[in-house]
């Protein structure tokens, strides 16, 4: 039986149509995906990220421990109300999870995916040392996404002072945790809060014209934005070189010994071949994911393809050989399609922004 | 639960077909089959004049998640398509058996709709799916 988020009563009463995602009830549509997907573009829209899973890391060694976890460098969070974008990874440098880590004042809180969670708990309990306590905390999580999202989050809570936080910083409210951070290329915040808070969080944004947007809505958002969708776009066989995701290793120092750094190194010693990049398509049709993608440098394979409801066209994320630039083609139906290469993100604040 | 008209006809892969009083036969694709495909973003019809078999593919529909091939719910020859599907396939998921019919057949053989599914037997069906 999957599980049910605290406000599983309020997506059923605004009409979600409820499918099983990660082993939890989740709203795929209130409706029209398109529709939610504009919304978020245009005004702001709420998800309920309840399903995420949040996971507390303290102790006297729990920076030096996610210093080793995470191939980005949580040292530098240089003060509390600050996050930052990361990857856990294998030894062998392939991605076990990406995840985001907050730098709080007793210690660190990371989120990370629903799909993903036993395999995460199980790889921080293997890897924690005595003097780190990894604990899962059982909370809900919303997302409020769009242009007006951080003025009507405002409105709903009469919590100031979140339009001052800088992008990745985030500030604490009683119970709650407020962060400038999403996953649609919008500005916006996500909250973390007591399950007992959600339902009337949620009401209340509601009043002020939040609208509430289900999994397929964000799916179309995150890839606008060019953002990653682990299992997907990146998975234990596949390293950040070759995911977009180079950006988030820190190398230097070089004598933090982060797991995966050495295999790192190697691949890039001994050149990286592939990349993950995107792919628009004017012609009519949709991308899809596992579609082959024919280039003069040879084949690649989409591994995330949709329908761009901004754009009006179809745009994907695949994994090509790294010299592949310019034109090329997809293989949908038998048929050869031109498509061109272009660097993500596709869609920034509601606006075209590929080259 | 979803809409199901009476006088139409259904096949197992979601297409319904409706006789017309000329002897033609108009298809598209049930309530519940735009209902499981999302928003449909682009339609792919056979071309007019096409001969087409029975339950064989016919076209192809795009939803903003999946791309679904549709089948002819009988044998026949295309004898029209419905082109205001190019500029506006939304109106496959807003009115699925009036303005976002697909194309209409000239049946090779109007009998095989008696092999097609009765509303209520395609109502199992549906109800099966969603359960």
């Amino acid at each position: 039986m999957s599980r049910q988020t605290p406000l599983h009563a309020a997506h059923v009463e605004a009409g979600g149509k409820m499918v099983d995602f990660a082993g939890w009830q989740m709203p795929l549509n209130y409706g029209s995906q398109i529709n939610e997907h504009h919304v978020v573009r245009q005004t702001a829209g709420m998800f309920d990220v309840s399903h995420m899973t949040v996971i507390d890391v303290s102790g006297e060694g729990c920076c030096e421990f996610l210093r080793r976890m995470v191939a980005n460098d949580v040292a530098k969070l240089d003060c509390d109300g600050k996050a930052l974008y990361g990857a856990l990874l294998n030894d062998a440098g392939g991605v076990v999870d990406d995840l985001i880590v907050y730098r709080r004042s007793h210690g660190y809180r990371c989120v990370v995916n629903a799909s993903t969670r036993d395999k995460v708990l199980d790889w921080f309990a293997d890897q924690a040392p005595a003097d780190v306590l990894v604990e899962e905390k059982d909370l809900a999580m919303i997302a409020v996404q769009g242009p007006r999202a951080v003025v009507n989050f405002q409105t709903a809570t009469h919590i100031d002072l979140i339009d001052e936080l800088s992008p990745f910083g985030f500030l604490e409210h009683n119970n709650w945790m407020i962060a400038r951070t999403g996953y649609t290329g919008e500005d916006g915040v996500e909250v973390i809060l007591p399950k007992a808070d959600v339902s009337a969080l949620w009401e209340h944004l509601m009043d002020v014209g939040v609208q509430p947007i289900g999994l397929a809505a964000r799916d179309t958002l995150r890839l606008e934005a060019g953002l990653n969708l682990y299992g997907q776009d990146m998975d234990t066989s596949t390293s950040p070189l070759v995911s977009n995701l180079a950006w988030t290793i820190t190398w230097q120092p070089a004598s933090r010994e982060f797991i995966g750094r050495d295999a790192l190194r190697a691949e890039r010693t001994a050149g990286i071949t592939q990349k993950l990049t995107g792919l628009v398509m004017e012609a009519r049709g949709v991308l899809r994911r596992d579609q082959r993608v024919t280039t003069s440098f040879g084949d690649g394979v989409i591994t995330s393809g949709i329908f761009s409801p901004t754009l009006g066209y179809s745009i994907a994320l695949a994994r090509l050989p790294i010299k592949a630039t310019g034109d090329c083609q997809v293989e949908i139906r038998g048929k050869m399609l031109p498509v061109r290469i272009v660097k993500p993100p596709f869609v920034r604040r509601g606006q075209s922004v590929f080259d | 639960m979803s809409e199901i008209p009476t006088e139409l006809r259904f096949a197992t892969s979601h297409e319904w077909a409706r006789l017309e009083e000329d002897g033609s036969v108009t298809v598209g694709i049930s309530d519940h089959a735009q209902n499981a495909l999302g928003d449909v973003v682009y339609v792919e019809l056979p071309e007019q004049g096409q001969l087409v078999a029975a339950q064989h593919e016919a076209g192809v529909v795009e939803s903003v998640k999946a791309a679904s091939d549709i089948y002819a719910p009988v044998g026949g020859t295309v004898i029209a398509i419905n082109s205001a599907l190019d500029d506006a396939p939304e109106l496959v998921n807003q009115d699925p058996y009036g303005a976002g019919w697909f194309f209409k057949m000239e049946p090779a053989d109007v009998e095989e709709l008696t092999e097609l599914l009765d509303p209520e037997a395609y109502a199992e069906i549906c109800e099966a799916e969603e359960h």
